[in-house]
């Protein structure tokens, strides 16, 4: 270990794995593209995976949300209390949720429940060589397995967004109106009248959609590729959440400043 | 293919998540009132347009009746062009005056247009003639100052 270039050489060799892995996930990519077709022609595999990403992650959505929403209007209200205009509190929960914090707490939160246990599963299969003898009766386990709960995946992540905001907005009213009791027509007309649905609920589906298709997309893919033992899909499940995390966040960046340039 | 208790489910989470969209849409966005769908285009021509913005809204008696499209500089007369889509319901007279208000003191800008009593309307595509420009602070200062000035040499 003192050697200094044996330094370099693994970061070298950590360098060249990830671009590996990199072109891996390109190819596995194109392949569920071609293999979902079957996915969907044989739709209760697709809903069987709905429901264990969608539905079961209903609950921390749906609570997470109604915090999210209940903060927001609390340090919101705080805030604008200083300059008078407390009335624009719809604006700020529904602006704030609607635009960022609705598709990408969201998509944490799904990366962390459901991508989770997709990586998991696919791991766990793939350890107990199901894929292989999936492979070894003519399945196709991209088409049988992985292909369903990456459709799965892209369909569940923006309704669960759009429910988060929903129930964010839901939030902020109930502290800001029914609690501390700023006015009601202020407080929704306000809103409507700044929210865009073209600019800011359109663009805030379309992010949702774009963390949909990466955060299932890393799931099955660190699942597919994980190491079959049991250390090896503990590590891949880690990186799903973790790349996840990362990839969600610079998506937001770059997607918001490709739609928000404040013109 | 049998319908299972799974279907249940997974129909009433994309029905709640439609739904959600929905409320954002309607109750939450401006899609359901303020959108408008029928509109028609009209042009202004302001000397200066201060700080107003693209899907600034145009107001008349302070009600919504429009957008605005688009804002662009006309090299030839030095002049602010403003395309504004205005609700296909309401049509304004020829010697409609447009100006750039301001909602409240640090409020957003709009174009508020005050009605004529001209009998001809105004088509779609034509230039509104009377404008009024945004009003610059340090202007106005400035020319309060100046007055000011004048007044006081004028009394000796």
């Amino acid at each position: 270990m003192a050697d200094p270039l044996a330094l370099i050489r693994r970061l070298g060799a950590a360098t060249v794995d990830r671009i590996w892995r990199l072109g891996f996930a390109s190819r596995f990519l194109l392949a569920i593209f071609v293999h979902s077709g079957a996915a969907f022609r044989r739709l209760p595999l697709t809903l069987r995976e709905i429901y264990f990403s969608g539905v079961l992650s209903l609950l921390i959505i749906l609570v997470s949300g109604l915090f999210v929403g209940l903060v927001l209007g609390l340090q919101g209200y705080e805030t604008l209390q200083r300059y008078g205009s407390t009335e624009a509190l719809g604006i700020l929960v529904a602006l704030s949720l609607v635009r960022e914090l609705g598709p990408v707490v969201a998509g944490l939160l799904f990366a962390s429940r459901a991508g989770s246990s997709i990586t998991a599963e696919i791991g766990l299969m793939k350890t107990t060589e199901q894929l292989k003898a999936m492979d070894m009766m003519a399945v196709n386990p991209i088409a049988r397995v992985v292909a369903p709960r990456f459709w799965g995946g892209v369909i569940s992540m923006p309704l669960l967004a759009a429910m988060f905001s929903a129930m964010g907005v839901f939030g902020g009213w109930l502290i800001g109106v029914v609690l501390i009791g700023v006015d009601d027509g202020a407080f929704w007309s306000q809103m409507q009248s700044s929210v865009d649905f073209r600019y800011d609920v359109l663009n805030g589906i379309i992010k949702s959609v774009v963390f949909g298709f990466a955060v299932s997309l890393i799931a099955v893919f660190e699942g597919y590729d994980s190491v079959p033992t049991a250390e090896g899909v503990s590590r891949a499940i880690t990186r799903t959440v973790v790349t996840s995390a990362m990839t969600i966040l610079a998506l937001d960046f770059v997607l918001t400043s490709f739609m928000f340039r404040g013109n | 293919m049998n319908r299972t208790v799974l279907d249940l489910w997974v129909g009433l989470f994309v029905a709640m998540g439609l739904a959600a969209i929905l409320f954002l849409a309607l109750k939450v966005g401006n899609l359901s009132s303020a959108h408008l769908s029928d509109t028609y285009v009209l042009q202004a021509k302001f000397d200066n347009i201060g700080g107003l913005k693209v899907r600034g809204p145009v107001k008349s008696a302070g009600v919504l009746v429009g957008r605005i499209a688009d804002i662009r500089f006309d090299p030839a007369s030095y002049e602010a062009v403003v395309t504004l889509n205005v609700d296909g319901r309401y049509r304004f007279p020829k010697d409609t005056f447009a100006s750039i208000y301001t909602a409240g003191l640090l409020g957003e800008q709009y174009i508020g247009l005050d009605v004529g009593g001209d009998e001809k309307m105004l088509q779609a595509g034509e230039t509104i003639a009377k404008t009024q420009s945004a009003v610059v602070l340090e202007k106005l200062i400035s020319q309060f100052l100046f007055n000011k000035a004048s007044e006081g040499q004028g009394s000796k």
